[in-house]
């Protein structure tokens, strides 16, 4: 995963001299995603900060208004907190609010979820804020192939992007080809193909997804997973006509009930897709509180595959209508 | 250095061009005539004049809530601002913005910001572009005393300072963040003093003398086009009218400031003070001050004309100028 995210900026700094890489420790790089750019690049593209989360953020939108592409590294999705106001009133509103005479192409990268044991302050998974702003993107990969293809074409944005990675997915291994490729912010891809269940999720929680799918299985119970990958705009389309297909869908996402990721796939589903409906939406999320630190709590507050194949078994005992 | 008597007509002007335009907002504004809230710049306007005069049209700046005076003060149209502050669609921002948040891309003027000391790290972004290209030009952030207390403030001077960036950080004190007085807000006298804290250089200026603000803003921007970065100047001003126009509706009757506090604020009006130095100067002579006021006074008119006569946006525009 760390050598697609690398990968993925490597590239598109050398295709773009606009493009440059700011925030707390990028040329070290603590998740590794930005190792080593710094040699290639130098200090111009490859900036490191004071831990000043409002005014680097500020100062990628700054630079985006005036002709630049920053990729703007938050280190951790609880940080980008402090760096609200940039982000939801300056990044998600100058192009709209001065009538379009300037355009934000920037991207916040950062670290979302939970999973290691880091407590609170750095477990979270603050991706709904950043869903409920009208014009920011938010892009979450569950794999090395889907993080770089999402991260070019992030970058080749003209609109905010707040990237998530997971903060557990770092070491994720998988295919990634030598050949450039992007893939087009907005459109899932079906990671398992089922008919009796839809089960719709991203970042980590696509994998706990996949598991519960494997489990499934052995019931005789077809599961389909889809994995969002951008959680906005996300793919109304390939959702639905899944749940066209199936009739029974699950939403899990790793953020809290109320507002949360699946509370907005659940939604549209429900109004969109009701009359495909064999028995009613369920939402799958953390549970509501802070997130603990000890491994034992940590676990029973994240979605899990056991309680993913369970939603699954009781939709499926639903009588039909 | 004093400024050529070219620079001082200039600088008078575009004063003038603020006043004019600020009196006729208040008027339409009392008469209920605009949408919204507005917070007009009378009384400051020798901060943001001085300051752009000492500018290029291809640098930038970065306002305020209260900003008409610097989209005017940067070279801005009087049509379209109206236009904006009437929420029609020929406005700067096609009726999206309002009065808080006008901007000119065309002129640098990179838009007034409704959240104060939000717009302080948009400037360190726009110097740090500037940087970044190889060019010589700078950005400058205006705001207010009350935003010198926001963490914005002081992240961004830092990190300016850090990464020596070509950035001026101007502040207009003028002695209340809304209805609380400075020294309520804080322990110090002068807010320049804080420059010291993050290694730039701190000049306070007399926030009512247009001349020395332009010489401050002259010497701070020179430095910073040298490479050397950024500076904080703190100019000293008063507000002659209140934080918002209207805003005794919402007080009921309470008081902030004293009567002879007011009285001493209108009396240091920088334009009048311009205005004596011309005349007393020779630069020009008063009946060339009233030509040029009689003038502008026909532009603010046919402004509000313009304005008045223009549609309303279209409903179609509502989900224009989202995602490129």
């Amino acid at each position: 995963m760390i050598a697609a995210i690398q990968a993925a900026l490597a590239e598109e700094m050398r295709r773009d001299p606009t493009v440059f890489l700011i925030g707390e420790d990028v040329r070290l790089g603590v998740f590794a995603g930005t190792r080593g750019l710094h040699a290639e690049f130098g200090d111009k593209r490859v900036i490191d900060t004071p831990i000043s989360e409002l005014a680097v953020a500020g100062t990628g939108v700054g630079a985006a208004a005036t002709g630049l592409r920053p990729v703007v590294d938050l280190m951790f999705g609880t940080f980008l907190y402090l760096a609200f106001d940039q982000i939801a009133n300056q990044a998600g509103a100058m192009r709209y609010m001065f009538g379009g005479q300037t355009k934000l192409p920037i991207v916040y990268m950062t670290q979302n979820g939970s999973g290691s044991s880091a407590g609170h302050h750095h477990s979270q998974s603050v991706h709904p804020f950043f869903m409920n702003m009208p014009l920011i993107k938010v892009v979450m990969p569950s794999t090395p192939y889907d993080a770089k293809g999402l991260l070019k074409a992030a970058i080749r944005d003209d609109n905010p992007v707040v990237f998530f990675n997971h903060l557990s997915l770092g070491g994720q291994r998988g295919e990634v080809p030598d050949e450039e490729y992007l893939i087009p912010l907005g459109k899932a891809d079906i990671k398992r193909e089922g008919a009796d269940v839809t089960i719709c999720a991203a970042g980590m929680m696509v994998h706990q997804s996949l598991k519960a799918a494997a489990a499934l299985e052995a019931d005789g119970i077809s599961a389909e997973v889809i994995d969002l990958r951008t959680l906005k705009p996300w793919d109304e389309e390939t959702v639905l006509a899944s749940v066209a297909k199936t009739g029974r869908f699950i939403a899990v996402d790793e953020s809290y009930p109320v507002c949360g990721g699946a509370s907005e796939w659940a939604a549209v589903v429900a109004e969109k897709g009701f009359s495909d409906l064999k028995a009613a939406p369920r939402r799958i999320s953390s549970k509501p509180v802070p997130i603990p630190f000890s491994p034992a709590l940590e676990k029973a507050v994240i979605p899990s595959a056991e309680e993913i194949a369970a939603a699954a078994r009781e939709l499926m005992a639903v009588a039909a209508r | 250095m004093t400024p050529s008597p070219e620079v001082v007509m200039d600088i008078y002007t575009r004063m003038l061009r603020i006043r004019r335009f600020e009196e006729q907002v208040g008027k339409l504004f009392a008469e209920g005539q605009l949408p919204g809230f507005v917070h007009l710049y009378i009384g400051e306007e020798a901060v943001g004049v001085g300051v752009c005069a000492a500018l290029r049209d291809d640098d930038y700046i970065v306002s305020t809530h209260r900003g008409h005076g610097h989209v005017i003060a940067k070279g801005g149209d009087f049509n379209r601002m109206m236009a904006e502050l009437f929420g029609k669609a020929t406005g700067y921002c096609k009726g999206k913005g309002g009065s808080m948040h006008i901007a000119d891309f065309s002129i640098g003027m990179l838009g007034a910001c409704g959240i104060v000391g939000g717009g302080i790290p948009v400037a360190v972004g726009a110097g740090f572009s500037a940087y970044y290209r190889g060019t010589d030009q700078v950005a400058v952030s205006l705001f207010g005393d009350g935003a010198a207390n926001e963490g914005s403030f002081h992240e961004s001077l830092n990190l300016a300072s850090a990464l020596k960036l070509p950035v001026i950080f101007v502040c207009e004190n003028n002695g209340y963040g809304e209805f609380t007085p400075a020294e309520r807000a804080m322990n110090i006298q002068d807010i320049a003093e804080r420059a010291h804290g993050y290694g730039i250089p701190g000049v306070i200026v007399d926030g009512t003398d247009a001349l020395a603000v332009y010489e401050a803003a002259a010497a701070a921007v020179e430095r910073a086009r040298r490479g050397e970065g950024p500076a904080l100047i703190e100019a000293k001003t008063h507000r002659r009218g209140g934080h918002a126009e209207g805003e005794a509706a919402f007080l009921a009757g309470q008081q902030y400031r004293s009567p002879e506090e007011e009285r001493a604020a209108q009396e240091k009006d920088p334009l009048a003070r311009l205005g004596a130095f011309i005349i007393e100067r020779e630069i020009a002579p008063a009946s060339h001050l009233e030509t040029l006021d009689a003038k502008i006074v026909e532009q603010v008119t046919a402004a509000v004309e313009f304005a008045r006569s223009s549609p309303d946006p279209s409903l179609e525009s509502l989900y224009e100028d989202t995602w490129v």
